[in-house]
């Protein structure tokens, strides 16, 4: 499996408080990556930092060697639901097809049929096209999510980056999505942020442990054990010393 | 009252002044409720009072002062509030506030008798000048190509800047360009509503286009029509009654805007109720 992307010794700060501190990670292609960490942890910063979205940053972040324009390489995103309007006057056909506005400059542009086509080809893959003409603010959390990962989706993406798909979802949706981003990862490297450490270890090769900084990352079980049960050993070693101090 | 207006230029301006201003109000309008800019595009609105107070004192049209000054205050609010995070309530209401202050006293500083600049502050429709109609008309021209061209790209920049980036948008500029666009509507408007209640006009019928569509090319529509409505009544009771043309537009805007609400309420229990 050839480098995707190749991040070395990444620092970002938010004015004086550090989101990430000293990271380096590759990614390659065909991986389905899960990232788990503390809130606060960079989970999403790292993302956005990969996608450009965040510029004051240290280190180097290279896309397959190179740079991201020059690289070729194509990204999709799903962002956090709550960073976006839920009520803006929009479709969701027409939220798909934002990923089919040409990046040329064009006057008074208009989709064309294979556009439309495509959309509708997305929609079926996540299992809304019949809600094509809904308003989004008609949305459950599922649909929604299931509309921006079809907007990614829409982009014929080599590599697809979700942040907390699974978020203010019902538990249903849930492991559809999880269904469906599974079947996806056959075609394309996925990294995915999320707190649902216990759902996300049935799909994933490989999980990591963010806070600021990889603290752990492997094989899933692993890093389960290592960095979550961790907390729960302690505790019991603690309910056991007071247990004894009372005897 | 059609007698007067074949006869008076006054009133043909005015009507001119009122389908203009709609289109343009109800345009950028929309763009600003759904962006969420209401409070910064009346703090450009406000700090455009500098430049009408600065045109009076070094003696060139004071609405070529209030168009530099938006524009300025436009921009500048939003580099400040990029590089001060989570202040922007604070920089707005200091650009407001340092505008008007400027704008006091560049009229205080001119000698002889102070200027009336009421019709700067609260709009008088029958008081536009032809300069004022062709700015007027080119700056619908400007507004409205521009937002029609890159329809799509403006409507994926609203609903989400980020994947507009992602997608290899110039979204910094994208930005610039719709506050220019916002400033120049702010210049548009001030001779009809004037600087204080210029906020009114941007939101009052693009939030009552709101009962009405969800489609947001027929949000804009209907602002404007709404607008023209609202700026036509303020318009037909300004010239009957010399009563401002601003507080009109906005109470007859106010007005209407509640009644849609109470009608569309009602409308949506009935509904429910036979479902």
């Amino acid at each position: 499996m050839k480098n995707l992307i190749e991040i070395e010794n990444l620092s970002v700060k938010y004015e004086k408080i550090e989101a990430i501190r000293d990271l380096n990670l590759t990614i390659r292609e065909g991986e389905y990556i899960g990232i788990v960490g503390p809130n606060g942890g960079g989970k999403s910063t790292l993302l956005k930092t990969i996608l450009k979205l965040v510029k004051q940053y240290k280190g180097t972040i290279k896309y397959n060697g190179t740079t991201l324009k020059k690289s070729g390489i194509r990204i999709g995103y799903v962002p956090q639901t709550n960073e976006i309007n839920t009520m803006f006057p929009i479709t969701v056909e027409e939220v798909v097809l934002t990923a089919k506005i040409p990046l040329k400059r064009t006057y008074f542009h208009k989709y064309s049929e294979d556009d439309y086509k495509e959309v509708e080809e997305v929609l079926k893959t996540v299992g809304i096209h019949h809600i094509a003409e809904r308003q989004i603010s008609d949305l459950s959390g599922g649909e929604f999510q299931k509309m921006l990962i079809a907007r990614a989706l829409a982009l014929n993406p080599d590599i697809l980056f979700l942040d907390e798909p699974t978020s203010m979802v019902d538990i249903k949706a849930q492991k559809q999505i999880y269904t469906i981003i599974k079947r996806m990862s056959k075609n394309m490297t996925i990294v995915m942020v999320t707190h649902d450490v216990k759902e996300i270890m049935k799909y994933t090769d490989r999980l990591i442990f963010l806070n600021k900084n990889i603290l752990a990352e492997g094989d899933p079980e692993e890093v389960y054990r290592y960095e979550y049960l961790k907390p729960v050993r302690l505790i019991k070693r603690h309910k056991t010393r007071l247990e004894v101090s009372k005897k | 009252m059609i007698e007067a207006i074949l006869k008076y230029q006054y009133l043909q301006y005015a009507i001119i002044t009122s389908v203009l201003v709609s289109i343009v109000s109800g345009i950028i309008g929309v763009v600003i409720v759904e962006k969420k800019q209401v409070m910064m595009t009346g703090g450009i609105a406000h700090t455009s009072y500098g430049g009408v107070g600065l045109g009076y004192l070094l003696g060139f049209e004071p609405i070529l002062g209030a168009f530099i000054f938006a524009i300025a205050a436009a921009l500048g609010t939003n580099v400040v509030k990029n590089k001060l995070t989570g202040l922007s309530d604070v920089i707005i209401a200091i650009f407001w506030s340092l505008g008007m202050s400027l704008g006091i006293l560049f009229i205080g500083l001119i000698p002889g008798y102070p200027p009336d600049v009421t019709s700067y502050l609260f709009g008088n429709i029958l008081a536009v000048t032809t300069f004022n109609l062709i700015l007027m008309f080119i700056i619908t021209i400007v507004v409205t190509t521009v937002i029609i061209m890159f329809f799509h790209d403006w409507r994926a920049h609203l609903f989400d800047p980020e994947f507009t980036k992602i997608i290899g948008k110039p979204t910094k500029l994208m930005e610039n360009v719709m506050l220019i666009l916002i400033a120049l509507t702010v210049v548009a408007l001030i001779r009809v509503v004037g600087i204080v209640l210029v906020i009114a006009l941007l939101s009052i019928p693009g939030a009552t286009a709101s009962l009405l569509t969800r489609k947001l090319h027929l949000r804009m529509l209907y602002a404007v029509g709404f607008g023209l409505i609202f700026t036509l009544f303020g318009l037909v009771i300004s010239n009957l009654t010399d009563l401002s043309s601003g507080a009109v537009i906005v109470v007859f805007g106010f007005i209407f805007y509640i009644t849609a609400y109470l009608i569309k309420k009602r409308v949506t229990r009935v509904k429910k109720e036979k479902i």
